[in-house]
């Protein structure tokens, strides 16, 4: 462990800008056993781990990278196993920078470990080889748990409750497995195959997963407990697409990122004509918004061969509150930001088909209640993008689907579920939630933490009845 | 898997009915809401209105025609074959409200969803008289049943070859006129429901129409499903499929629905291509 080697934190090999910019394979190309224990070797190890308090399902950071540096790549993953059952995606996706990264030793003065990046690397290691043996079950209880969406949250809801030796089911209203993980994150970010097998571990390990259940339409709440289930976890995302309700949005060629997503991801339509399910092939496409959500709407865009594709976002580069690694991506391979600029409505031909988008410039006031400076328009500065396919991609709200059909559930103001932050109690009786349903759209790793704090607290009332 | 346990063909083959093993949503659906169905692994979520449910049985009916490659794989199924996907009931059922004077107004393979709608007022203590049209004798499906379902049937067909010659409006405009009807049901094409809602409209009769906007998920998610009505953004699939006729922008559904025409014939001529179908 030289002091040289702590400062060159191993990059992660990349598909080139030009080349991945075009097609849907992932971009980073992972680290090799060589690479991996290099990287491992620079942990300090320290005594007071800082880096775990900054993991949102608190894995045994310092203890995992130590087995990768000594090369015992098994005994690494059969470690992160014990606090998250989805390492592959979290090393994928999770914001490292301002989690376990971002509280590293090494980054106050260079380079933070790369914590994600080892992550996968053991996650991927192990599906490469099948060497660790999934891990034990407790005794069964006889105990049932519904879990409702296969998102992040209920499949680690569903991991935790099924080794602790609970029947769990898991409800999915689309086909598949996966939730967000499967019609939100692009392929080039996260393969599905990755997601499939991740899931298919858990069922491997007795959780039963039944897709398309709609719990609020084919099955209600109250129901799943007539049919024996002793505890529900909710745990359903936002899933609420937010438009900008301004002029024109129902045009032809206005989609919100929900849908060019799912089109794109779930129902894989960058295969069409070899899948049946279409998609819009924009050559000038806007995206409106700058989280993670608009990056991969961009991105997804200019893989399905766009000329163009224009980010447009109200504040400035500073603000945008998708990941920095993602920002960078995103400029490598070439999309436009159009800062400081917000759509006041569409423009569309005589058939209704959009091409255009009339805009303003913005500048920065002070900052408003979310802490940002607050975009406020300069007069007369009107212009417009010529677009042939927008995509809004400005946040989402709360699904009322289910709550709406289960009224002795208590909802915050704008149709969140109510849930103690500790344990994901709700106030309905036997229901736990957790996740995007709660907090508003959010992160993977979050709505896993969410999942851990409920499956404790279900654990507990099934087996203390509190 | 929603194995098919029935297959019928009807209008010489271009409209194909499925009763298909779906207990949980046999339970449940009401009159008005739908289903997504999904043929197998590659394919494309189409929704569906139920045209029967038989919760005792365990099945749902659907009828749709053959269009395009997805309802074209629909109807390769035969009995005993199954759905890879059957998604709900999802949608707002119809209000039936008892004892009102209701003409039902269906057009081509829309009177598969209007026919459960038709008998559920009936069953309700409403006058029901309905009108069926099709552009032809062989085209028009469901005869009798709406026959059973309505207290009066007219059948319109535009060639002349069954019924009286002519759009299921010309009928309405005589029964409009004549007075006394409360409310009007009208399912079918997009052109059609536009035109009797023009025409219910100027005599003040509330009108119920049943929309087919494309979507994805069918749950509110995708919002591909935008309507317009009375000024506002609508999801079809929550908060429809029925809506106030004469609020609906009917122009703007029909440019939203061609939206993929393009695509959609080629997706059609590659499998043909291919030998697929």
């Amino acid at each position: 462990m030289g002091a040289a080697n702590q400062k060159s934190r191993q990059a992660m090999p990349e598909q080139d800008p030009h080349v991945r910019a075009r097609n849907f394979e992932e971009v980073p190309l992972g680290y090799t056993p060589e690479m991996a224990i290099a990287e491992a070797s620079r942990c300090l190890q320290c005594k007071n781990p800082l880096c775990v308090q900054g993991c949102p399902v608190g894995v045994a950071i310092p203890a995992f990278i130590k087995h990768i540096a000594d090369g015992k790549f098994d005994l690494a993953i059969g470690k992160i196993w014990e606090r998250n059952s989805l390492p592959a995606v979290c090393g994928r996706v999770c914001p490292q920078e301002a989690q376990c990264e971002g509280n590293c030793i090494l980054g106050r003065k260079g380079a933070a470990v790369a914590i994600g990046n080892l992550e996968r690397f053991a996650a991927d290691w192990e599906r490469a080889n099948h060497a660790c043996e999934l891990p034990s079950r407790e005794k069964a209880t006889g105990k049932k748990v519904a879990v409702v969406g296969s998102g992040p949250s209920g499949l680690t809801v569903a991991g935790d409750l099924i080794l602790k030796g609970h029947e769990v089911t898991i409800f999915e209203a689309f086909h598949k497995p996966g939730g967000v993980l499967v019609y939100g994150i692009p392929e080039f970010r996260l393969p599905k195959e990755i997601v499939a097998s991740e899931v298919s571990c858990l069922q491997a390990q007795g959780a039963k997963i039944e897709c398309d259940v709609v719990v609020g339409r084919t099955e209600t709440v109250d129901e799943l407990f007539e049919q024996g289930f002793d505890a529900v976890y909710l745990g359903v995302g936002a899933g609420l697409p937010r438009f900008m309700n301004i002029p024109g949005e129902n045009m032809v060629g206005v989609l919100s990122a929900n849908e060019y997503l799912t089109r794109a991801n779930l129902m894989k339509a960058y295969l069409f004509p070899q899948v049946d399910t279409p998609i819009p092939h924009g050559r000038n496409v806007v995206v409106l918004g700058a989280g993670n959500v608009a990056m991969d709407s961009a991105r997804t865009a200019m893989r399905l061969g766009a000329e163009k594709v224009s980010i447009v976002y109200r504040r400035s580069r500073d603000e945008m509150p998708a990941r920095s690694a993602e920002i960078h991506h995103a400029e490598e391979e070439g999309l436009h930001f159009e800062l400081l600029s917000n759509p006041v409505r569409y423009l569309g031909d005589e058939k209704g088909r959009l091409i255009g988008i009339e805009c303003v410039r913005m500048e920065l006031g002070e900052p408003d209640s979310s802490g940002r400076r607050r975009p406020v328009v300069v007069p007369g500065s009107e212009f417009v993008i010529e677009c042939d396919l927008a995509i809004v991609a400005i946040g989402s709200g709360a699904n009322p689907l289910l709550t709406r059909s289960t009224p002795d559930l208590p909802l915050g103001k704008s149709g969140y579920i109510i849930a103690n932050p500790e344990t994901g109690k709700t106030g309905k009786k036997a229901v736990w939630a957790g996740g995007d349903i709660v907090t508003g759209a959010a992160t993977v790793i979050l709505a896993m933490g969410a999942g851990r704090k409920a499956a404790d607290s279900i654990h507990e009332y099934l087996t203390w009845g509190w | 898997m929603f194995r098919i346990i029935k297959r019928e063909e009807m209008a010489g083959g271009t409209v194909v009915l499925n009763e298909i093993e779906a207990p949980r949503i046999a339970v449940k659906a009401r009159p008005g809401q739908f289903v997504i169905l999904k043929a197998n692994e590659d394919g494309e979520r189409i929704p569906l209105t139920m045209a029967e449910t038989d919760p005792a049985k365990g099945t749902i009916t659907v009828i749709y025609m053959v269009v395009g490659k997805s309802t074209e794989l629909f109807s390769r199924l035969q009995v005993g074959d199954s759905y890879q996907d059957v998604i709900g009931p999802l949608g707002q059922p119809t209000h039936i409200e008892g004892g009102k004077n209701v003409v039902c107004v269906g057009g081509g393979t829309g009177v598969a969803v209007l026919h459960p709608i038709a008998r559920g007022m009936k069953e309700a203590g409403c006058r029901v008289t309905s009108i069926i049209g099709a552009r032809n004798k062989d085209l028009l499906i469901l005869e009798d049943k709406m026959r059973l379902a309505s207290h009066d049937l007219h059948i319109c067909t535009d060639d002349g070859s069954h019924g009286r010659k002519g759009f299921v409006t010309e009928v309405l405009r005589e029964l409009l006129e004549k007075g006394g009807v409360d409310q009007v049901v009208a399912i079918g094409p997009v052109p059609m429901m536009k035109f009797v809602s023009l025409l219910t409209k100027e005599f003040g009769v509330p009108t119920m129409v049943s929309l087919n906007p494309i979507m994805i998920d069918g749950t509110g998610m995708c919002g591909g499903c935008r309507v317009t009505v009375g000024g506002e953004t609508k999801f079809g699939c929550v908060d429809g499929p029925e809506f106030d006729g004469h609020k609906v922008d009917f122009d703007e559904l029909i440019l939203r629905l061609q939206a993929y025409t393009e695509q959609e014939k080629l997706s059609y001529h590659v499998c043909k291509c291919k030998g697929e179908l």
